[in-house]
């Protein structure tokens, strides 16, 4: 009967012609392009356009108190800015905050993690409290930090310190990189600790049980079973966080204004110190072209690591 | 190797006890399997011997020494997992090799041992692959590999071929035997499949609702149920139960009065019994005939045929349950036929209103 179906439903094909797998695909193509096209047309214009007139901006001069001088100057925006005395330090200052948020994100995330993953009473609020901080707007976390706990006067640690009868420090002042580092941390966090936590708790209890019958206590379970368990998890942690620490900038824009001096002035804020302060566009652009280079470099090597780990689980 | 001593063990949760009155004797060397439906306690009680669950109260003797307080990885134990609980991110050989390690052994120790585990199992050749590139049954494989690394007194298996397919169960059951007969060390075996029980022990356990219903080896178990538990839960198709009332009690004979009509003997001590007893009758389907002038009837609903022979399903007002009977395959009823069916009197089962076994006796043959 199937037999009888095929025959009916192909029509036979005219002698010389065979139908060939790339005959389909072809017809469809047209189809299938003009379906891409909204996408396409919007990446284009919300990232490709952007990207253009930044390069654009940064081959020519272009600043806004001298708006009559104009012209293409080649690559002078970025020997001005590569010379700045401020520019390497932002560099640095920016892996530093990065580095530094991601080791106290991730080591926090999985000893909170480590914790919540043991029952207690009150663990259901406990767990919403952790959590929290990643709710609150950057802007208002940096405030409540700079006013409500590291501040010389008001702030909760000049309290304490009064109390004991110490001279209270002037956080963002006398230690302000560490104070951004802190307020960032405080926020990335949570975001560490919930995944790290889903991730504890999917490992299976019977390999536990059987390194367990292995010989290994605590200690050896979490070195030898938990952490290569969480590794991918680390992994997603690492990489997410990177791509939003890349561009902190509404915390510092609060807390320090990258100051003192230039003491916590990442890329970006030294992008937007550039342009929206000194109003040069044309060297905030070259900026913000190196901060695209230096974030595909970073991406680069960090999609080329995690890529590895990711896959070695399920393939083989 | 070493033989283990269950004394009044008990396990409660807080204020729920799970289980209660555990005794048992099991001898070094011997292959025991507890089995049980699914919450009778098979897996906790497995798990207390093996020190993952503490014991409330009793005690628990691996050899002539104390377990209680003593911690798992001290007991001389190795236990196979359900869920094979292999390490994920080691190769094979350092899953086997893991305790080994932790335990402090020298590489060509450690070695040796795996080299020697892996040749029995005839994993050798797989030992630098990861857990994820193996099938069902050669993760199975490794896991028992993991056990025998060990050198343990006494093997603890949970459910170890529930995660396999028929075709594989068999195949492994028939390695678990051989395993056996080669390392010769005292094995224990979870399992709620019947048949893997009656292929494996040496003695089963039979447990329900946190306690040992049944002691006894796989003949016994068939034949002598102690109670209408056991009779239901051993044996596949299970045993068909009929509610009567005994009747008369005579030479040797115990005739009970089927609801709905008809009557049957069955063989048993009758000391305990009296005329007028509620009890139940149990007869094996294979032990089901039909004869013209038969004891009590029943209607057909269904027939199997298995090849061989076949299974047939009938309604009888005696069995609320339905009763199913084993015949020639050659014989066919239509749905809804009425047969005449009787069993000969030894093969009989009584079980009283408790459910208790009277004792089966053999009937003296008339010269």
């Amino acid at each position: 009967m199937t037999q009888q179906v095929l025959n009916a439903t192909v029509a036979p094909l005219p002698p010389g012609e065979t139908l060939t797998p790339a005959a389909q695909p072809r017809s469809k193509l047209p189809l299938a392009s003009l379906m891409l096209t909204p996408s396409v047309a919007v990446l284009f214009l919300w990232m490709l356009v952007p990207l253009l007139m930044t390069l654009y901006f940064s081959a020519i001069r272009y600043n806004l108190l001298n708006p009559d001088q104009t012209g293409f100057v080649g690559i002078d925006n970025y020997r001005y800015l590569l010379e700045d005395p401020a520019f390497w330090p932002a560099v640095g200052h920016t892996l530093t905050l990065i580095g530094s948020v991601l080791g106290i994100s991730v080591v926090g995330g999985l000893l909170l993690g480590v914790l919540f993953d043991q029952p207690f009473a009150g663990r259901g609020i406990a767990r919403l409290l952790v959590i929290a901080p990643f709710f609150v707007m950057p802007t208002v976390s940096a405030l409540i930090w700079k006013n409500m706990i590291l501040h010389p006067v008001y702030g909760l640690w000049a309290n304490i310190f009064r109390a004991i009868g110490l001279q209270p420090i002037d956080w963002l002042a006398q230690y302000p990189m560490w104070s951004v580092i802190v307020i960032v941390s405080w926020q990335w966090l949570p975001f560490a600790f919930l995944i790290l936590l889903t991730a504890l708790q999917s490992l299976d209890q019977e390999q536990k049980e059987a390194a367990q019958l292995d010989g290994a206590g605590p200690i050896r379970i979490f070195v030898y079973i938990t952490l290569p368990h969480l590794s991918r998890a680390i992994a997603v942690v690492v990489m997410i966080e990177t791509i939003f620490l890349l561009s902190i900038f509404a915390e510092i824009f609060t807390s320090t204004a990258g100051g003192p001096g230039t003491e916590t002035t990442t890329l970006t804020w030294l992008i937007y110190s550039i342009g929206l302060q000194q109003f040069d566009i044309g060297i905030a652009s070259a900026g913000g072209v190196i901060a695209v280079v230096l974030a595909n470099v970073v991406s680069f090597f960090l999609v080329r690591m995690l890529s590895k780990n990711l896959k070695g689980e399920y393939e083989k | 190797m070493a033989g283990l001593t269950l004394r009044n063990i008990q396990k409660r949760y807080d204020e729920v006890e799970v289980m209660r009155d555990i005794n048992l004797d099991i001898e070094d060397g011997e292959f025991v399997v507890f089995v049980g439906p699914s919450g009778c306690g098979k897996s906790t009680l497995l798990r207390m011997i093996a020190g993952l669950e503490e014991i409330t109260a009793g005690e628990l003797k691996i050899g002539e020494a104390r377990m209680n307080e003593v911690p798992a990885a001290k007991r001389g134990i190795a236990m196979v997992f359900q869920s094979y609980a292999l390490y994920p991110h080691m190769t094979l050989y350092a899953n086997m090799a893991f305790g080994l390690k932790l335990a402090g052994k020298s590489k060509e120790e450690i070695d040796v041992a795996v080299q020697k585990a892996a040749k029995i199992l005839h994993i050798d050749h797989l030992l630098d692959r990861k857990p994820r590139a193996l099938s069902g049954g050669q993760r199975q494989r490794v896991a028992i590999g993991r056990a025998i690394t060990r050198e343990p007194k006494v093997f603890l298996f949970d459910e170890p071929l529930s995660n396999l397919d028929a075709a594989l169960r068999v195949k492994m059951r028939l390695e678990f035997s051989r395993l056996h007969d080669q390392l010769k060390t005292t094995m224990i075996y979870v399992t709620h499949d019947q048949v893997e029980a009656m292929t494996l022990a040496d003695k089963i356990v039979v447990l329900s609702a946190g306690r040992i219903e049944q002691v006894g080896s796989p003949h016994t178990l068939y034949h002598h149920p102690a109670n209408r538990f056991v009779a239901g839960f051993i044996g596949s198709p299970k045993m068909n139960f009929f509610d009567g009332q005994i009747s008369a009690i005579a030479d040797g004979l115990v005739h009970v009065s089927l609801v709905g009509g008809g009557s049957q003997a069955a063989a048993v001590e009758s000391s305990t019994l009296k005329v007028g007893d509620t009890v139940t009758l149990g007869v094996r389907p294979e032990h089901l005939h039909v004869t013209s002038g038969g004891a009590f009837s029943a209607r057909v609903t269904a027939q199997e045929s298995l090849g061989d022979f076949a299974y047939v399903y009938a309604d009888c007002p005696a069995a609320p349950e339905g009763l199913i009977l084993r015949v020639p395959e050659e014989q066919e009823y239509a749905h809804g036929a009425q047969i005449a069916l009787s069993a000969d009197p030894e093969r009989c089962h009584l079980f009283d209103g408790n459910g208790q076994a009277a004792r089966r006796i053999k009937l003296l043959q008339a010269a």
